[in-house]
């Protein structure tokens, strides 16, 4: 019942869509409506368009995934470059964008026929067992590459203005989703001089699609909507003027004392006495047939989708994971007017808080346990998918399968920390599945194995927004205590903080993240 | 099976109902939040101290004696887990509950009573909003019904005309 027009939202019970001056731009050579301030990925989208690129080998439809540059399906050619991922870029009048993959183009590939027939002919992964031969097996590799492609590089040279610059701080904060946003706040807070980056044109990371009222302490701002709980912390945070926010400036690397980083056009040659690294997490996949077709999504993906521009994903979403991501990103679609089919989990009991659960079962939503999705259905985009009841050993029960009505699937599995910066800083890392994947050791201020570079919120283990605001507390408290700053004053804060966040996790609930932490905590701790 | 098998809670999963003289007195808040989770707005917000929770993962227990029906608490739930439950002279039930849908609900619509299945098992007349630009976006709806169902009207439906 939520007005739609164009597929974008009309109206919304929570949030407030200003869109920008209306602009067209070109698909294909197809002209499209779009309005200033949506990403080309989201335009696109809201125009009907599914398919965005082709697969590599079989010439399999991909579309839409993550919506935050992490997955690279939606690769396009725009003005003239290519592999631009265009969840990243944001429309411009005129603006001139090609499919880069499929012959003539992504949506009407005539080598798609190559996935039935190539699978009819030596099925997936038989072109490296089936030729004995070592020439002919070359040969057929050689030719089957040549089907695949980047794109095509631009013939003309760069016109635009690359410039350079250089910047000395105290601290450097990269990431300005909650827990980066806590940092800066907190380092700055103390006079330190802080330079936060964030790759996106907002500060908020996770927080700006969160309408939902958030859990915690009313002291951590529990009760409050995610997304005014970014704007609190943006306000505190523009109040210091020693804290310098770049925005669209992506770190790219940590080389022993330095850092670099790209600002649009500009490079950036940082040199900070301490870095903290909040780069939050992403979303991880599942594996089932057809999951590469488009229409199956990153619930992450459909809430910057639906919550941040304002484009109604589809009719009726299927919902594969019942943590507090798949059970709030259900009562989200409902009320964005969109119906769910069902939530569907693997455990034997739903994941996330129960009252998010009840909010959506209360409304209608069946929830299965003990069930997964065996396959997406449909040739181009989802039309349906089957789901089965799972046994003991996790193996699907014959008979027990159920055909559900739906037009896009979201994975809601979990997420991974984005640990790539870290590892590449040459930190010590280790596999901790309580905490969501590879993750650095730390001290319990949050340092890691590379001293003056430390961590905070989502990438030191995924947790929630309340545990990643006292986590960058923490870490930037203690950076600037090192660097000789804040007194005594910061030294009690920094006991304080510690306290804070050993009674929020003192629960059930966060038994599992304090026994993942044990798991990382640096030798040189564990003997004091 | 337990609530996070199925979803919803059974009457057995949940804290004893006031009892019916005290909800003839005034309105009281229920809670459902049986699961510990770390949370605390409700207990935060109440002024009359009347909601017990010792450590912030506990699960909130009101003390229905010294609840005022004030609403404190339900306008912040962010689980939308607190219901205010009214037993009326005439012998009419009223359940206060939050909601945030579209089109917003006005004094004197007809709605769907909603158990906590999402089951229809009757329908009721809203007499009273507290409209959502007042609570952040959470808008607050009293639904007057039979009496027996305010044990088990957990959400409501707009009766589309
Ligand atoms: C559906 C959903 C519901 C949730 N509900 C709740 C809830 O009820 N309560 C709660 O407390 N929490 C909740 N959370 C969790 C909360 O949103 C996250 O835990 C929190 O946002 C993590 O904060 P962060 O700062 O670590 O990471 P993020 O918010 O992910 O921010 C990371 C930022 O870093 C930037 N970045 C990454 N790499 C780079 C780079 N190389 N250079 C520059 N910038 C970079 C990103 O652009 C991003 O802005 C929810 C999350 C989801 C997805
Ligand atoms: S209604 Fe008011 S008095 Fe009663 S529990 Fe809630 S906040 Fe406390
Ligand atoms: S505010 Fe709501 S969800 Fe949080 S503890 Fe209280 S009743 Fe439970
Ligand atoms: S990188 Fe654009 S959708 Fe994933």
């Amino acid at each position: 019942m939520v007005q739609v027009k164009d597929g974008r939202l009309m109206e919304h019970p929570i949030l407030n869509f200003r869109r920008g001056k209306e602009v067209t731009i070109y698909f294909n050579g197809k002209q499209i409506k779009a309005y200033e301030g949506e990403t080309v990925a989201s335009a696109l989208y809201a125009a009907g368009i599914r398919v965005f690129s082709r697969s590599f080998r079989w010439h399999r439809p991909r579309g839409f995934f993550c919506a935050i540059g992490k997955c690279s399906a939606c690769m396009m050619e725009v003005d003239g470059v290519p592999n631009v991922r265009t969840c990243k870029v944001y429309v411009r009048d005129g603006m001139q964008i090609r499919t880069q993959t499929g012959f003539p183009s992504a949506e009407r590939d005539i080598f798609a026929i190559s996935d039935k027939i190539i699978d009819r002919i030596f099925p997936h992964g038989s072109q490296y067992t089936k030729f004995n031969n070592k020439l002919i097996r070359d040969f057929v590799l050689s030719q089957l590459r040549k089907m695949t492609g980047f794109g095509n590089p631009p013939k003309k040279e760069f016109q635009g203005n690359a410039s350079y610059e250089e910047i000395h701080c105290d601290v450097l904060v990269i990431g300005g989703g909650p827990a980066g946003m806590s940092a800066a706040i907190n380092a700055g807070k103390y006079g330190a001089k802080v330079l936060l980056l964030d790759e996106n044109p907002f500060l908020g990371g996770q927080l700006v699609k969160q309408t939902h009222r958030f859990f915690g302490s009313a002291k951590h701002k529990a009760g409050t909507r995610g997304i005014k709980i970014a704007k609190i912390l943006e306000e505190e945070l523009r109040k210091i003027p020693n804290v310098d926010v770049r925005l669209e400036t992506k770190a790219f690397g940590i080389y022993g004392r330095e850092v670099g980083a790209v600002e649009k056009d500009k490079l950036l040659r940082i040199i900070p006495k301490k870095i903290v690294v909040a780069t939050g997490a992403y979303e991880r996949t599942l594996i089932f047939e057809n999951n590469d077709l488009p229409g199956v999504y990153g619930a992450g993906g459909v809430q910057t989708l639906m919550n941040v521009y304002g484009i109604k994903p589809g009719n009726r979403g299927l919902i594969v994971g019942s943590g507090n991501v798949g059970l709030i990103l259900s009562y989200q679609l409902l009320q964005a007017g969109v119906e769910v089919s069902a939530i569907v989990e693997a455990m034997p009991r739903i994941g996330g808080y129960f009252v998010h659960a009840a909010k959506v079962r209360r409304l209608g939503v069946p929830i299965y346990v003990r069930h997964t999705i065996l396959r997406a259905l449909g040739k181009d985009r989802v039309e349906g998918a089957v789901i089965a009841q799972l046994d003991e050993k996790w193996k699907p029960i014959p008979g027990t399968e159920k055909k559900l009505d739906c037009d896009f699937i979201c994975v809601a599995v979990g997420l991974s920390p984005t640990h790539e910066l870290l590892y590449q800083a040459g930190c010590k890392m280790k596999f901790v599945p309580e905490l969501g994947g590879l993750v650095p050791l730390r001290s319990k201020y949050n340092e890691t194995s590379v001293k003056g570079v430390y961590i905070a919120g989502d990438v030191a283990g995924v947790e929630e927004a309340t545990a990643a605001i006292m986590s960058g507390r923490i870490a930037a408290i203690h950076a600037i205590v090192e660097l000789g700053m804040g007194g005594e004053e910061a030294k009690k804060e920094l006991e304080e903080a510690l306290k804070d966040i050993e009674e929020f996790r003192a629960g059930p609930f966060g038994e599992r993240i304090v026994c993942g932490i044990e798991k990382c905590i640096l030798a040189s701790e564990v003997e004091l | 099976m337990s609530y996070l098998e199925r979803g919803y809670a059974e009457i057995n999963e949940l804290p004893p109902f006031p009892s019916e003289e005290r909800m003839k007195k005034k309105s009281v808040a229920y809670v459902e939040c049986p699961q510990p989770i770390p949370c605390s707005p409700c207990y935060e917000s109440c002024p009359a101290d009347a909601i017990k929770m010792d450590n912030i993962n506990d699960p909130p227990i009101v003390d229905y004696e010294k609840c005022t029906g004030c609403m404190n608490c339900i306008r912040v739930c962010p689980g939308l887990a607190i219901f205010m439950l009214r037993l009326r002279e005439d012998g009419k039930g009223e359940v206060t509950l939050q909601y945030e849908f579209l089109p917003w609900l006005k004094k004197g619509d007809k709605v769907e009573l909603l158990n906590r299945k999402g089951e229809v098992v009757g329908t009721g007349i809203v007499n009273w909003v507290l409209p959502p630009e007042r609570n952040d976006q959470t808008s607050l709806v009293r639904v007057e019904m039979d009496a027996k169902l305010i044990y088990e009207v957990r959400a409501v439906r707009k009766v589309r005309e």
